[in-house]
């Protein structure tokens, strides 16, 4: 979340859209409802009407995998009627930038596209700079390159009749909702968007969300009160989790995780660096270097010096160009090519796409080590449905760990709140925490490498500290997390001792003198001391519900980040009811939040520029929103493209059927088949309150079981007629990959779509079953029916469009 | 001064976590259930389910609805159950708090006639022949907090406390509901201790939503003074 949770209370208009937060975050209505009784328009948009929908003033459907459509849309609409926030958009968003003549758009494929190695080279989509190498700007808007024209070109085709016959929405719900929300437009108005998985696990997941970080810089919803861009993140701690780079591409605080090509610390730095021309911008990743070293600090210790390069060599490379995703392990693993594998709090044979794949490859192991609070589907693999113990070679290892309420430690949540939680009951029997599981796998390896082995250095040469009476001590990680001054220093006038913590990450350093484990949380644990377990009820001058001493967040305990751009250019709020921050001239300072850097605002109070002001978007190298976004893999635009598997033949909108840069894979156990008359209905996955992700902690609990007992298939009334197929009865559903019992629950909450002109029906499944509980084995994963392709940006999974079909049993 | 509770409709979620939040402070068991075609579950309420969320898809004025009703005893005012019975060893009303308590004695009676006698159709015959229902937290109210269901939830759906103060809050947001569904209304608020905002007709939401909708097709009034007759039989008979 760019907000935080209690900030939706501040919303005129909230939209829910690729989640279902009243299911599946309860809490979360507690501030949507207040944020409806101070009068604010809930808008839902859900293939199925949900308990969300119940609770929305405005509800409509759309077919699963259309987003892009429906939000073209909107970005039309915005233009259209001039809804957008001009000053805004020219101050805080690169709308007025100049795209370089490299850029272009032609049949659903931009340029720079080669379809060998089905990529981008998105080189061609950079801006033209001038002499000084700054990006061109015209505050006019009427350079036809300018990224506010090509915006309008680009969505030009989407009208409300083709989006309607793309998403199979009524054109008239689709007005009345882009009414709505762009009318949030004006300045001082807040609209906020609420998504989670329904948006992310698609083969265009990032272009999804993409497309209303758009919407919310046209409309100059970013960085105010009641706006931003909010995911609502399916556990306590994955927010944690994504800090701490428990992803494939990143090292911890979202550095770039070093390639093989990348051979040095000076060429690392060089390649991830951004410089910007242009001194207005901060450019705040110009420090990474910085965090980069205090990291390798954070890792090595006395270890890493200088003249090694602090430790850079023993961090694992990456193959260049090579993704090493959920996929793609398990198609490697598929292929036989990994030998061993740790499943730690996971549920693999259940929780990824294409789990009959999944359960194959983990046949295909020597060892596997299950950590986890009790046995699942994973763990027992090797007598589920279908196998044949005595043919499955791997040996599985079951390691007990405790529950998160049975340890101490941190969690950080969707609003990027770190807080403090401690140990309640002790863990039962055996188990353990997870930290002291992998303390003691480090020490194991260590003695292990000293004893020889391939490049032992990356192991031996770790710091691993961590313990206090042999026991993982989570205070010591947190604080060198936090991160430490390793030598005397004196910055300005104030001097800081060796073996303090580091106050700011604006202090640390790159020669060496300080550490961090993750920069984004260096101020969480200082010398004042746990900022994680403050309790404090008080809020923030500005009285919107900031809290700011309760818990603490990252960045710097900044509760809305780009909250500059919540102030005209001279610092005053756009919404001075609901003001996230100021500048006081006078004092030359802002107050209300931690300010997005203190620099100045970009004008003085008598209109004349500040040069010593900073744009208000500081974590990109030019500092403005990006409307254009030339970053990415598949394109600076969202475009509409259908799903793999989709029922119609065509892309209504383009020449390309799907995603062309979205991965495909080619094993015997990655059929996929669209626009087949075997799998004619769409289908998509979703949770329910009642559960929990694969189901673990939940199906084993009879309270829950009782309100949730099986797998079920949400359907409408018209195709349980036309299937013959009547509420309550037990039915099939398969795809090209597997099969599934499910309970029918015929609904009046499920309507056929009118797409391109026919009728197309939709299913939908909840994914928290799986064959070892309940113990008849009967309610089975949905992700036996997903497919193996996802998002060529993050590889997320396609789990939320699909074909199916349903038949009686 | 008698409690109350104020149960708003048109905030709650169904995410029924006041249904879970009873069975634990209770300490009741799970039924085994089957999934019906719907979420709603178990499908009644039993002697092992003291609460449970009603779920019900209804088109009212062209527009798709799905109304949630987290059911349980009203705790009336003058419980028509308590009357018909007069054994205050069965059954009686706590004098501090107004809940309306059931026995163990409850098995010495004839349990249909006490489901009948409630015009809600709450009570439930439990396997040891004593009738079970909601005691409103008793336990907890006396001990300053909140029942469990109302601790639970996260909505402001289900909130609880002095009557004068629920009635208010109860008329206070029927005033702000009724600006986006004309129809809303409060549910027999002059009778029971369980005051709940409907956004639609009470038919909708559940058969015996309000007391004029029972079986016995008569008001709640008339309904006691007929089940008297069988109890005072069934008293007699007892000796």
């Amino acid at each position: 979340m760019t907000n935080h949770w209690i900030d939706l209370k501040n919303a005129d208009v909230i939209l829910i859209m690729g989640s279902n937060a009243a299911e599946n975050h309860p809490i979360s209505f507690k501030w949507v409802t207040e944020a409806q009784k101070n009068g604010a328009t809930l808008i839902n948009v859900d293939p199925r009407f949900t308990r969300t929908s119940s609770k929305a003033d405005i509800y409509t459907s759309l077919r699963s995998g259309t987003d892009i459509a429906f939000l073209g849309g909107m970005i039309k609409y915005i233009l259209d009627n001039q809804l957008y926030h001009e000053e805004y958009m020219l101050n805080y968003t690169n709308a007025a930038f100049i795209v370089g003549q490299g850029f272009g758009f032609k049949d659903g494929l931009f340029t720079g596209y080669d379809d060998k190695k089905r990529s981008y080279d998105n080189a061609k989509w950079a801006f033209e700079l001038d002499d000084k190498g700054v990006p061109k700007k015209d505050s006019t808007l009427k350079n036809p390159r300018c990224v506010f024209n090509l915006l309008k070109a680009h969505y030009e085709r989407y009208t409300p009749k083709l989006v309607s016959t793309v998403t199979g929405t009524p054109e008239d719900k689709l007005i009345e909702i882009y009414k709505t929300y762009g009318a949030t437009g004006k300045p001082g108005k807040a609209a906020t968007i609420m998504y989670a998985m329904g948006w992310t696990q698609h083969t265009v997941g990032v272009q999804n969300i993409r497309s209303m970080c758009m919407i919310q810089l046209l409309l100059g919803n970013m960085g105010v009160a009641g706006g931003g861009v909010n995911a609502l993140r399916g556990e306590s701690n994955v927010q944690g989790s994504t800090d701490q780079a428990l992803l494939f591409h990143l090292l911890p605080g979202y550095l770039p995780m070093p390639s093989a090509s990348i051979g040095s610390l000076a060429a690392y730095n060089e390649k991830f660096t951004p410089k910007s021309n242009d001194p207005r911008s901060a450019n705040w990743w110009q420090n990474r270097p910085k965090y980069t070293v205090s990291l390798l600090k954070s890792f090595f210790g006395d270890k890493a010096t200088a003249d090694n390069d602090f430790g850079y060599g023993w961090l694992p490379k990456i193959d260049d160009g090579k993704p090493y995703s959920w996929l793609d392990i398990f198609d490697a693993m598929y292929a036989g090519k990994i030998r061993g594998f740790f499943a730690w709090g996971q549920n693999p044979a259940c929780s990824g796409a294409n789990s009959n794949k999944t359960r194959q490859a983990m046949a295909k192991l020597d060892w596997m080590v299950n950590v986890n609070l009790f046995d699942n589907e994973t763990g027992s693999f090797w007598r589920g449905p279908g196998m044949n113990p005595a043919d499955v070679k791997t040996e599985v290892f079951m390691l007990p760990a405790c529950v998160s309420v049975e340890k101490e430690g941190s969690i950080t949540n969707s609003g990027r709140w770190m807080q403090w939680r401690y140990e309640g009951p002790k863990p039962l029997g055996n188990s353990r925490p997870d930290g002291d599981i992998i303390l003691e796998l480090g020490l194991k390896l260590k003695e292990l490498y000293a004893e020889g082995g391939t490049f032992p250095d990356a192991i031996l040469n770790l710091k691993w500290d961590y313990m206090s009476g042999h026991r993982y001590d989570p205070h010591k990680v947190a604080k060198e997390i936090n991160g430490y001054w390793l030598q005397d220093k004196t910055i300005g006038d104030v001097t800081y001792k060796a073996g303090t913590l580091v106050p700011s990450f604006a202090l640390l350093q790159a020669d060496g003198s300080t550490s961090a484990g993750n920069w984004l949380y260096t101020a969480s644990y200082t010398e004042k001391g746990n900022m994680s377990a403050r309790r404090g009820q008080e809020d923030a001058p500005n009285n919107i519900g900031l809290y700011p001493e309760f818990a603490w967040c990252w960045p710097v305990n900044r509760r809305i980040i780009y909250n500059r751009a919540s102030c005209d250019p001279k610092g005053q709020p756009y919404n001075p009811d609901r003001w996230v921050v100021k500048w006081d001239a006078a004092a030359k300072k802002w107050t209300g939040d931690v300010p997005d850097g203190g620099w100045p605002p970009l004008q003085n109070p008598d209109g004349s520029p500040n040069e010593a002001g900073r744009y208000a978007f500081i974590m990109t190298k030019e500092g403005h929103g990006q409307i254009y976004g030339p970053g990415l893999k598949d394109g600076p635009f969202p475009e509409h493209y259908e799903p793999l598997e989709c029922p119609i033949e065509k892309n209504l909108v383009n020449g390309q059927r799907m995603n062309p840069v979205a991965p495909v894979y080619g094993s015997d156990a990655d059929a996929h088949l669209t626009c087949d008359p075997r799998f004619p209905y769409v289908g998509t996955t979703y949770r329910v309150s009642e559960h929990w992700q694969t189901g673990l902690m939940t199906r084993p609990q009879p309270w829950l079981m009782e309100l949730q007992p099986q797998m079920f298939v949400e359907m409408s009334e018209e195709l349980a007629k036309m299937r013959g197929i009547k509420n309550g009865e037990r039915v099939l559903v398969s795809s090209a990959r597997g099969e599934v019992q499910c309970t029918a629950m015929v609904t009046k909450r499920f309507k056929p779509f009118k797409i391109g002109g026919a009728v197309i029906h939709e299913v939908g499944i909840p994914w928290h079953f799986g064959w070892r509980w309940p113990e008849s084995g009967a309610e089975e994963s949905a992700n036996l029916l997903t497919p193996s392709t996802g998002d060529p940006n993050t590889r997320i999974p396609e789990s939320k469009a699909f074909m199916v079909n349903v038949t009686k049993l | 001064m008698a409690k109350a509770f104020f149960i708003d409709t048109t905030l709650c979620t169904a995410c029924r976590a006041c249904q879970v939040a009873c069975k634990q402070w209770h300490d009741l068991p799970a039924e085994e259930t089957q999934n019906l075609g719907t979420h709603q579950n178990p499908p009644d309420l039993s002697d092992k389910t003291y609460k449970l969320v009603r779920m019900n898809e209804r088109v009212i004025d062209g527009q798709l609805r799905w109304l949630f009703f987290p059911e349980q005893c009203r705790h009336c005012i003058e419980a028509p159950c308590l009357e018909a019975l007069g054994d205050p060893a069965a059954i009686y009303r706590d004098p501090d708090t107004g809940a309306i308590l059931y026995t163990r004695q409850t098995a010495q009676y004839d349990a249909d006639a006490i489901i009948e006698s409630c015009p809600y159709n709450i009570p439930r015959k439990g396997a040891d022949g004593s009738v079970y229902k909601c005691d409103m937290c008793n336990d907890r109210v006396h001990n300053g907090l909140l029942p469990a269901c109302v601790q639970a939830c996260p909505t402001g759906a289900m909130n609880f406390g002095e009557r004068d103060a629920m009635l208010e809050m109860a008329n206070q947001r029927l005033a702000v509901v009724k600006a986006k569904y004309p129809q809303a209304m409060l549910l027999d608020p002059e009778y029971v201790s369980v005051i709940y905002l409907a956004a639609f007709p009470p038919e909708n939401y559940h058969e015996f939503a309000i007391a004029s909708r029972t079986p016995v097709g008569v008001t709640r009034h008339m309904a006691l003074r007929k089940m008297v007759r069988p109890f005072a039989a069934a008293l007699s008979r007892l000796g």
